[in-house]
């Protein structure tokens, strides 16, 4: 299926958002309104990637586009020109599936072009159908097998401690992905090195592959889980641009522990058909399904 | 006499040199430092060693996530852990993305002996040579243990090296200059080679003079590197002796016979003899009794030489056209699945 085919053109919606955002190593300056209408931007990204490819996972991409934007546009400190600065913030995308969202965020920061994005899954393009950190620039770590980002974040995060470097490690979990027993080693072994400088949020979209988490596998209760491994516990709407940035300074602040961040969030967001749809983790929509997508993400 | 000397002893206070050396070397272990060694180096440098408890699926992740931040990192936990329970750990986040974690496991193999199968490492190999971006290394004694770990911390990437638990008799009488990927003849012969690894080179060696009373002139290679593997070295005994025998503490299957037999029977096929563990678990015991009982000993090894000796003589090569055929398919099968790592 060719773009031109499909009218698939990510450059012929308007947006009041400059296609790259400039560079800025501390701190963009978007107001809580031109961050939620970036957020917008990135889930269209997703729709048209997924939808040119032929196949991906709309659903989680879409829960932690509020998310990822507060993160890369508001919050996180790296240079697009050098992925290797040493003193970046790491973003770690332990539920590798959601590629197709991270992907738009690196697009939109200038690691790589926008256009690139509809590369995505095609042979020979940096864009993997999971994230690979040998394949695209600003990607830190290979994932897809689930349960093992929350490790990589701690042993990212033990080295900042080691070298006396400030950067903040976040690592971005799903909820179904917590059903996997490496995460709760990784809880467990954060809070005993007392990783300050690490922040887990979970995608709490309350949806995994095969259903509803509380059918799936019940995780509830989920904050005294995290609570009772000795971690600092926020929950917030991981859909409201402002709580996802209080929370995400909130945990700067505190010290001697790791803080975990459970955002509630829908599976599919923004997308009415896709609310919610499980049929929407890992299936792409037709051209005919992201247009309309792609209307009302307009 | 001969001198036996921990290889796991040897690791430890090598670790503690290389740590006062270089700065930027981590080590982690997964509640078992006591027994790896790593306790030597926790004790020197508490602030550059993680005890991540019993959890070695994390401790993978945690030495990643250093690796990727520029640490070089040594893990250790014993080797059935560090591959069994550890396996998508490895290719996830060391084997493709080419981290510089040093995965240095004890005992290995069956001499771990009472403990019986669950701590029997007798997969390993196999399971380390398959993932593209690993080298895999097991040193003959104590001497080479301490050359490989300094390599190891020299050499980019990632690397699996497998200890035992007991002591073992030095085969080397120095120390020498150890190559990634090199084969090392121990002993000159010209009627056939063994090409042995581990534990299973001082048995060679052993087995060697038994046979060389018999007028059995055996050429003897210790193969600490299984991957990269010298293939050099084996085409070159395949032609010189015309018969191989390999012998290995491991599985039939995936290992050192394995990797050999690939070579030999693409570049230049002659009679080959395995000697390891066959298709099966072993058994508690002490270690010599397991070996004895499980097919490991010098006298194992005079058996499979007698053995590929006599196939040696009634060995015919196939019509020409036919074998340089299969040659080049399985050339072409080599260079398709070759990711280029190794
Ligand atoms: C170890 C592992 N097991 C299974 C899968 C297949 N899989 C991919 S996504 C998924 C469900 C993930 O659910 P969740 O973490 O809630 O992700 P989200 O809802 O954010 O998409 C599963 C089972 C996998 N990728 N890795
Ligand atoms: C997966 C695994 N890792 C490591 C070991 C080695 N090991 C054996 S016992 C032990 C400590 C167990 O402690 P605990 O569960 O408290 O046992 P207890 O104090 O009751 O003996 C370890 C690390 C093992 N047997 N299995
Ligand atoms: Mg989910
Ligand atoms: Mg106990």
């Amino acid at each position: 299926m060719t773009r031109e085919k499909n009218n698939l053109n990510i450059h012929t919606t308007s947006t009041p958002i400059p296609s790259t955002l400039p560079l800025n190593k501390n701190k963009f300056t978007l107001s809580t309104k031109e961050l939620t209408e970036l957020a917008k931007k990135l889930r269209r990204h997703v729709i048209t990637m997924i939808a040119t490819a032929g196949s991906g996972h709309p659903g989680g991409s879409l829960s932690a586009a509020d998310i990822i934007a507060v993160l890369y546009f508001k919050v996180m400190r790296y240079d697009p020109q050098n992925p290797q600065w040493p003193e970046r913030d790491r973003f770690i995308l332990s539920k590798g599936h959601a590629a197709p969202i991270l992907y738009a965020a690196l697009a939109e920061s200038g690691y790589f072009s926008v256009e690139e994005l509809t590369t995505l899954r095609k042979l020979n393009s940096r864009l993997q159908g999971h994230t690979d950190r040998t394949t695209t620039p600003g990607v830190e770590m290979s994932a897809g097998a689930l349960g093992q980002g929350l490790s990589f974040g701690i042993g990212t995060a033990l080295a900042a401690r080691l070298d006396a470097r400030d950067y903040q490690v976040y690592v971005l979990l799903g909820d179904g992905e917590c059903d996997e027993g490496q995460i709760w080693e990784a809880a467990m072994a954060a809070a005993h090195f007392k990783v300050d400088n690490l922040v887990a949020i979970v995608d709490h979209n309350k949806q995994q592959l095969d259903g509803w988490t509380q059918d799936i596998m019940n995780l509830e209760p989920l904050t005294e889980k995290w609570r009772a491994f000795n971690w600092n516990v926020i929950e917030i709407d991981g859909h409201n641009i402002n709580q996802i940035q209080q929370a995400l300074e909130e945990a700067k602040t505190i010290k001697g522990k790791p803080s975990v961040i459970i955002a509630h969030t829908i599976k599919g967001k923004g997308v009415s058909f896709m609310e919610n749809n499980i049929d929407f983790h890992g299936k792409a929509p037709t051209p005919e399904q992201a247009e309309l997508a792609l209307r009302e993400l307009s | 006499m001969t001198i036996e000397i921990s290889s796991r002893e040897t690791y430890g206070k090598t670790l503690v040199e290389l740590g006062r050396e270089n700065q930027n070397i981590v080590v982690l272990d997964a509640d078992l430092s006591r027994s790896t060694m790593t306790n030597l180096f926790a004790k020197e440098f508490p602030d550059r060693f993680f005890q991540c408890g019993l959890a070695e699926q994390n401790m993978i992740g945690i030495a990643a996530g250093l690796a990727a931040s520029g640490k070089t990192v040594f893990a250790s936990t014993f080797a059935i852990f560090a591959s069994c329970r550890c396996f998508d750990q490895l290719r996830m986040c060391l084997s493709q993305p080419q981290l510089n974690v040093k995965v240095v496991a004890t005992h290995g193999g069956i001499t771990i002996g009472e403990d019986g199968f669950s701590h029997q490492a007798i997969e390993d190999l196999a399971l380390f040579c398959s993932l593209p971006g690993f080298s895999v290394v097991v040193p003959a004694d104590a001497i080479e243990t301490a050359e490989v770990i300094k390599s190891a911390a020299a050499t980019h990437g990632p690397i699996y090296v497998r200890l035992g638990r007991p002591k073992t008799p030095l085969v080397y009488s120095q120390s020498y200059q150890f190559n990634l990927g090199k084969a090392i003849t121990m002993r000159q012969g010209k009627d056939i080679t063994i090409i042995a690894i581990g534990i299973m080179v001082a048995k060679a060696l052993e087995a060697a003079e038994a046979l060389a009373a018999e007028g059995i002139d055996c050429c003897i290679i210790n193969m600490p590197t299984l991957k990269p593997l010298d293939e050099e070295a084996i085409i070159k005994a395949a032609s010189e002796t015309g018969a191989i025998v390999v012998a290995e503490e491991h599985l039939a299957h995936g290992g050192l016979g394995s990797r050999v037999a690939q070579v030999v029977a693409g570049e230049k096929p002659v009679p080959m003899s395995f000697v390891n563990l066959k298709n099966t678990y072993a058994k508690s015991g002490k270690a010599e009794e397991l070996l004895q009982r499980y097919g490991l000993t010098a006298k194992d090894i005079e058996a499979a030489v007698r053995a590929v000796s006599s196939k040696k003589k009634t060995f015919h090569m196939p019509p020409s056209g036919k074998l340089s055929q299969a040659i080049a398919d399985i050339r072409e099968l080599k260079d398709e699945e070759d990711i280029g790592l190794h």
